[in-house]
């Protein structure tokens, strides 16, 4: 069982409506009994930074400690953002601090928010990404993004007339900025690919 | 690169989708969830729905039609009409949309604007805009409200840099004089819009063949365009609209 971790901000229902739609079995929760039984998370975002995190509250220590415990964690859009270390939205704020960098502003001179379907290169040896190719179009809608400062992440880069982090992984720790609930069939067996290395890891 | 977007509109009215000239003479036009997810499923940007009864009828927004379309439909869908506070904004994003646009509750209160910038995210803030082709000044719009019914004399450019500065992330810029009538968006409007603010500009109203997305696109500056007319009544499906955008170097994801 997956479980969507419920924070009660935002849209997080869409994440729940996808991975239901693959045929597998999800929960929105935020009970610690429930999470400790899950073989994978998912920390959903459509937040502002500082409202999700404080939002979170009690949650973000369980869901800290199963990652670091090893049960795999999917962050997502703003739930991925949360994964670092702090942000700078609407004043300073720290994240879970599961993987080294900041999230900050995207830099001007290009349109804000960075909203739309971009190109997305695939690395290999990311099995969020099997059977995807080299390359797909994902779907993002944000205005910050991570710079990230972890020697031990792997990167899925994308242009936005400067290099942007699309999606990362840090062992059982994985996080995409775009939407996979949102990026039509290729987001739907993203979803999918967690959901099976879950499976393999439990 | 960042692909420009295609984004089919459904104005929704008594649970039908519904499509008229003008704001008015509506014809109806389907079902909103079977039509929302056949263009979800035939490669669509995006989806928005308007609900153009809500806010003349001060009706609750369409929150059960939103929860419906979400458990169908895999790509992002932006939900408006009659939305006056955060709570129902908070509402609507849970039940499953990703963005909520504001009209005439941003003109009536604009901090409407700024609040659920701050607490949902600038991203799922839409600052939507009817405009209406100014008789008194020259070259100028004027914004209009109440599903278009009431014109004020705000001007339709300043508005628009006004709700980006407030946190709108995105803007919806309808021409209600070419709504309908598939002449081609009024590509001063969306031109002047687009040119005066940083955040994205869907170009909306009047699309009819599939050189004015191009022009909406190339001349006008829009990030996406917005049709409803040319997709529902089987003119031109998604595919062939983004095949002959690619065909003219516009980058769309096919």
């Amino acid at each position: 069982m997956i479980v969507v971790i419920d924070y009660n901000v935002g849209n997080v229902k869409s994440v729940c409506n996808a991975f239901r739609h693959i045929g597998c079995d999800v929960q929105l929760t935020s009970e610690a009994a429930i999470i400790e039984k899950a073989a994978g998370l998912v920390l959903p975002g459509v937040a502002a930074f500082g409202f999700a995190v404080s939002a979170l509250g009690k949650a973000a220590a369980i869901v800290k400690q199963s990652a670091l415990g090893g049960k795999p964690l999917l962050g997502i859009c703003v739930g991925y953002q949360m994964l670092f270390e702090r942000s700078y939205e609407y004043g300073e704020h720290r994240g879970l601090g599961l993987i080294g960098g900041n999230v900050v502003p995207i830099p001007p001179g290009r349109t804000i928010p960075h909203m739309g379907w971009n190109l997305v290169k695939l690395p290999e040896d990311m099995d969020l990404f099997t059977d995807l190719g080299n390359e797909k179009h994902f779907y993002f809608a944000h205005s910050f993004f991570a710079e990230v400062a972890d020697p031990e992440t792997k990167i899925a880069h994308t242009d936005y007339g400067f290099d942007l982090a699309a999606a990362v992984q840090k062992a059982n720790i994985y996080g995409v900025q775009f939407h996979p609930e949102k990026s039509g069939k290729t987001g739907l067996k993203v979803l999918r690919n967690f959901a099976e290395l879950c499976e393999k890891r439990s | 690169m960042l692909t420009k977007r295609i984004i089919p509109c459904l104005d929704v009215k008594d649970n039908r989708v519904v499509k008229g000239v003008q704001f008015v003479n509506l014809r109806d036009a389907g079902d909103p969830v079977e039509l929302g997810a056949r263009y979800s499923q035939e490669g669509a940007d995006e989806l928005v729905f308007l609900d153009i009864t809500a806010t003349i009828r001060s009706r609750k927004t369409i929150v059960e039609l939103v929860e419906k379309v979400a458990e169908n439909v895999f790509i992002p869908f932006t939900v408006g009409g009659g939305v006056q506070t955060a709570e129902q904004i908070d509402a609507i994003l849970r039940s499953g949309a990703d963005k909520v646009s504001v009209n005439t509750a941003a003109v009536e209160n604009p901090s409407i604007i700024t609040r659920a910038a701050r607490r949902f995210g600038n991203q799922c803030v839409v600052l939507a805009i009817d405009a209406r082709l100014s008789k008194t000044r020259k070259g100028k719009w004027h914004v209009c409200v109440k599903a278009g019914s009431q014109p004020t004399d705000i001007d339709v450019v300043e508005w628009a840099v006004e709700g980006e500065k407030s946190g709108a992330g995105e803007i919806l810029l309808t021409s209600m004089d070419a709504d309908g009538t598939k002449a081609g968006y009024d590509i001063e409007l969306t031109r002047a819009v687009s040119d005066a603010v940083n955040i994205p500009v869907i170009a909306s109203g009047g699309a009819g063949t599939l050189d004015h997305l191009y022009e909406g696109i190339v001349a006008g500056g829009a990030d996406a365009v917005l049709m409803a007319s040319i997709t529902h009544f089987g003119n031109y499906t998604i595919k062939q609209m983004k095949e002959y955008l690619a065909g003219r170097g516009i980058p769309v994801n096919l």
